[in-house]
């Protein structure tokens, strides 16, 4: 199946490990991803100003270059995956608004294209189970808990292709692959995003709540689908050792990182010396009881 | 606190900036309070999310844009996911943030953003932020 894939800023460069993951494992399971040519950034959040038209032309022009190459654009960074889905959305329903950005950008463009989020593609376009098929080397015993953020899930009437208060495609997609999902209640709880930059004194609080709830259900690993929260939740942790008495360190996969894992790939470039907590002693202790 | 209400201290111009930037009709909030329960940054605001809504009704959106808490939402949607009346509430507070900035400027302190510390962190945390943040 040939998708249009868009990779975003942060899986270009401080996320290239996951770009890679999600490029080869994406392949290995039929997944034909052909990167679109000259993108440029999507904005990274989605405008609340009702009229603010301006921030909607560069997601807009996104999706007119999409609309040359494939029926679907899929990308791996949740954010993206949200402004995009969102302005197509927004082309698709609000004619007057869409002249005037069409003529801005100079296209001709009512939404025709398809936005899936590369998850919700495994998930119902590839299908676990032939997932599952393809695995050689299974995630066995590993607990991991799945956190999703917010940008898949909400708001659920624009983005959602899962239960937005008990998201289940990423526990599944880990089931496929082998490994023991565990459910926790922050799951869906945001991480702060890019508040970051404004007091991170705040997102560590936000972020430790979210590891302490998985840690009690006796997770040894989060996995997540966005790169923003995947940096949060690993960041953080250094320094909320100091401040937390008690707190483990716990790892923090992208997705896509133990899906190759799982299908055997190559899996030396996917990043992982950019992890704040080491997530290597983890993976070669599965690949050491796999053997 | 206590508080004179009039029609016209109700219905002032702020509370017309702040319906007409948001899209969101204020009166429809009856204060059940979900979104201040469910709000992941609720532990840090100085107002309350659902406090919100009820200054601006009370025509009070000067006491909203000296608030922290206009600064503090991440956008994250619990709260208009969760409203049983569908107010956006992210919307809310993103015009209210307009507001201040459109009169002050940028809320945001670039210096405490250019050590080496922030150099590997990624893009879309400084787009998104510069986006809230900066006019």
């Amino acid at each position: 199946m040939k998708v249009s894939y868009f990779p975003g800023c942060t899986l270009n460069t401080t996320g290239k490990g996951f770009d890679n993951a999600v490029r080869a494992s994406a392949t290995a399971v039929g997944l034909d991803l052909v990167e679109l040519p000259d993108w440029n950034c999507c904005g990274a959040t989605y405008p609340l100003i009702i009229d603010n038209m301006l921030e909607l032309a560069a997601p807009a022009h996104v999706l007119v270059a999409a609309q040359a190459e494939a029926q679907t654009l899929t990308t791996a960074c949740t954010t993206c995956y949200n402004v995009l889905k969102r302005t197509n959305k927004f082309m698709r329903e609000h004619e007057e608004e869409r002249d005037r950005i069409n003529d801005f950008i100079e296209a001709e463009y009512h939404g025709e294209v398809e936005v899936k989020d590369i998850l919700h593609l495994l998930r119902d376009d590839v299908g676990f189970d032939a997932i599952t098929d393809k695995v050689q080397k299974p995630l066995k015993d590993l607990r991991v808990a799945s956190y999703y953020g917010c940008m898949v899930l909400r708001p659920p009437k624009e983005v959602a292709y899962d239960d937005p208060d008990h998201p289940m495609s990423l526990d599944d997609l880990m089931a496929a692959l082998g490994a023991t999902p565990v459910d926790f209640a922050y799951k869906n709880e945001c991480c702060g995003a890019y508040l970051a930059v404004k007091d991170t004194n705040i997102t560590r609080e936000m972020v430790y709540a979210i590891l302490r709830s998985a840690q009690k259900t006796g997770a040894e690993a989060l996995v997540t689908n966005c790169p923003l929260c995947q940096f949060n939740l690993d960041k953080q942790q250094a320094e909320m050792r100091k401040r937390h008495a008690g707190f483990q360190p716990i790892p923090i996969f992208y997705f896509s990182q133990l899906m190759g894992l799982a299908l055997g790939l190559e899996t030396s470039d996917y990043g992982w010396e950019r992890h704040y907590i080491d997530a290597r002693p983890l993976v070669q202790k599965y690949l050491a009881a796999e053997s | 606190m206590r508080v004179r209400l009039s029609a016209e201290s109700v219905h002032n111009e702020l509370v017309h900036r702040v319906e007409e930037y948001s899209g969101q009709d204020l009166m429809a909030c009856y204060q059940c309070g979900k979104c201040a329960a469910g709000c992941p940054v609720a532990f840090a605001m100085d107002m309350l999310p659902s406090q919100v809504i009820r200054y601006a009704q009370l025509g009070l959106v000067e006491k909203l844009l000296d608030s922290k808490t206009i600064w503090l939402c991440a956008a994250c949607q619990a709260c208009y996911t969760r409203c049983p009346k569908g107010i956006d509430l992210s919307r809310i507070m993103e015009a209210l943030r307009e507001i201040v900035m459109l009169e002050k400027g940028s809320h945001i302190n670039y210096d405490a953003l250019a050590s080496e510390e922030e150099a590997d962190w990624p893009q879309q945390a400084f787009i998104g932020g510069f986006r809230k943040y900066t006019v």
